[in-house]
């Protein structure tokens, strides 16, 4: 790719863009940074062995990755249909997908509770089974996956648009049926591209908080009473700041630490 | 062998249809067309990748219109070769034998001999990525070939090669097809190509079949315009070749060739010069005959001149004028041996 290098002399436009783009860097940059800073490693090691909190990490943890895995599981072979066929309303298909990135967070946990509460619709058939969303484990899931899943499915759908169609018809004329050619050539080939939607989707999961707090302020997991971990920092802010900065210091260096752990080996796949 | 029987596709914009179609066991059998007549969908329709609207495709007294490509023993090899990025080369090779559930012993020996008669033993650890061209169609030649398919079908396999690599290819398929007999249709919109490697060509043109016939049938007789054009671009023999000169019946040709034996050969209308005398000059060609047909294009004229054979020249009209050509004129003709294309 054709690079255009900042030269010896920058013109005035590039020193104005860098001027600009550092700022905006700083921004984001800042804040976490010096969260992570106001507290000391002992106070963040103190806080990690409060039962509430370490609770709350392994609950937000564990929630955010099942619900990856649901998203996996139903979103990779839409995303596929999507990338490979066309049809009358994809356009429409493609709008709903997107819809929970564009409604507010805490009207899509109203929207939840409404067809997955014990007194509507999916929540009878399933509250039937023993199986409970309001203040409960499978809710926290839910809410993940409803405000996370997008990011997933057009991730994946883009990876499989960039495999090239006669691959597929290449290996169903040397014998291979449709599941086997998905397994063996399409889903290696989106593979990255999966696979770094399901990082984004697994951080989008790990950072929700309105559509939690709706359906699931507190929810019953391996026998505690705990939050996400986005709730938790907002609740202990009515306390106060000193009380909520190392949580959220926590919350931050636990997201970051994953992230650049799952971008790491994604890139290093990159280069094999 | 392949039985294409009112074969109608919907190719979005337009529709290929009446496409009847007869291909032998062992053939040869070339596809030509213009870019965008539809020859790679009918090619996808044939290996069960398109679908088809009406119509019938039979192979071996069986009807396979609706079975599904896995089970009809055709492959196909693309333009762009579709090797399978994330696999080696072996592997890429491997891949159908593995569908079709070979023992492994069996797939190791069968790989290894494929890659012997491609030449690309040397290749196979290697990613398809890092390959040349010429490599990577050899590639694809084995993959397709290893499962020891019915039918192989070639979407132009050899438009996307350098001009030389392409002289080398065109070779291989043959002398592939001499080892391998296998039935082939190879859809091209290359002329010389299909006369080079035809024992049949097809003419595939406005959605329908324009013409069938041997690539001898073609040249004598064009039934279509566009036939026709495709034929007067190009003045083509077949004769014997030996140390540099052909025999194409009647005069020998002076070429730059190492070729020996049976060829064909082609020569551009443009690059014969037409003279009342012999010429004295470089050009190692040159011959007497007579004026026997001349066509009015406007601004050029095409003048075929008889030794026998015929030779049909392109000449503008201030030249015609100049020289006063008519039916039954003496004139020499005159080209160099570098203006002699052999394949």
């Amino acid at each position: 790719m054709a690079k255009m290098s900042l030269g010896r002399k920058p013109d005035s436009m590039s020193i104005v863009f860098i001027v600009l783009g550092a700022l905006i860097l700083l921004f984001i940059f800042a804040p976490p940074l010096k969260t992570i800073f106001s507290s000391s490693p002992g106070a963040l090691w103190n806080t990690l062995l409060e039962e509430d909190v370490y609770s709350s990490i392994l609950l937000t943890l564990s929630a955010a990755l099942i619900a990856t895995l649901i998203g996996l599981l139903l979103g990779v072979p839409l995303a596929y249909l999507l990338a490979r066929h066309q049809f009358r309303g994809k356009r429409f298909v493609e709008a709903i997908i997107d819809v929970p990135i564009v409604i507010p967070h805490s009207a899509a946990g109203v929207a939840l509770l409404f067809v997955f509460g014990s007194n509507f619709l999916a929540g009878k058939v399933l509250h039937s089974t023993g199986i409970g969303f309001f203040g409960a484990f499978a809710g926290v899931v839910i809410a993940m996956v409803f405000v996370s899943v997008p990011f997933l499915i057009d991730s994946a759908k883009e990876g499989f648009k960039a495999v090239d169609v006669r691959l597929e018809k290449v290996a169903r004329t040397l014998g291979a049926s449709p599941w086997r050619s998905f397994f063996r050539i399409s889903l290696p080939l989106a593979g990255r591209s999966i696979f770094s939607g399901s990082v984004l989707m697994w951080a989008r999961g790990l950072s929700e908080f309105g559509a939690i707090v709706i359906i699931a302020y507190s929810a019953s997991f391996l026998g505690w009473n705990t939050k996400v971990l986005p709730v938790l920092v907002a609740d202990r802010f009515d306390f106060g700041l000193d009380y909520t900065l190392p949580v959220a210091a926590l919350a931050i260096l636990i997201s970051i630490a994953i992230f650049i752990t799952l971008r790491t080996i994604a890139y290093k796949g990159e280069k094999a | 062998m392949i039985t294409i029987k009112n074969l109608k596709v919907n190719l979005g914009d337009f529709l290929l249809q009446g496409i009847n179609l007869d291909i032998e066991p062992g053939e040869y059998f070339i596809i030509l067309g213009p870019t965008g007549a539809g020859k790679t969908v009918l090619l996808e329709a044939i290996a069960g990748l398109y679908p088809v609207l009406e119509g019938e495709v039979w192979i071996d007294g069986r009807e396979i219109t609706n079975q599904s490509p896995e089970k009809r023993g055709i492959s196909i090899v693309y333009q762009d070769q579709a090797l399978f990025p994330h696999l080696s080369v072996e592997e890429n090779i491997a891949f159908g034998l593995k569908m079709k559930k070979y023992p492994k012993g069996e797939t190791k020996s069968k790989i290894t001999a494929m890659a012997e008669v491609v030449g690309i033993s040397h290749l196979l650890k290697r990613s398809p990525v890092t390959l040349s061209g010429g490599e990577k169609q050899k590639v694809a030649l084995a993959r397709a070939l290893v499962t020891e398919p019915k039918v192989i079908l070639l979407d132009e396999p050899l438009s996307a090669l350098d001009p030389e690599t392409k002289e080398g290819m065109q070779r291989e398929l043959r002398e592939m097809h001499r080892r391998v007999k296998v039935t082939v249709v190879h859809v091209t919109h290359d002329f010389e190509e299909a006369i080079a490697l035809g024992h049949r060509v097809a003419v595939l043109n406005g959605g329908c079949i324009a013409q069938v016939g041997t690539p001898g049938e073609f040249l004598r007789r064009p039934n279509s315009e566009f036939v026709a054009r495709f034929a007067l671009s190009r003045n083509i023999f077949s004769g014997r070749a030996e140390n540099g000169l052909i025999d194409i019946g009647g005069v020998k040709l002076r070429a730059i060739t190492e070729s020996r034996g049976e060829v064909r050969l082609s020569l551009r209308p443009e690059d014969i010069l037409i003279s009342p005398e012999p010429l004295q000059s470089t050009a190692r060609n040159c011959f007497q005959g007579v004026v026997s047909d001349i066509a009015d294009r406007g601004s050029v004229i095409y003048v075929t001149v008889t030794l026998p054979p015929d030779f049909i020249c392109v000449i503008t009209r201030q030249a015609f004028d100049e020289l006063r050509l008519r039916k039954g004129v003496k004139v020499w003709i005159t080209f160099k041996a570098s203006a002699i294309h052999v394949f």
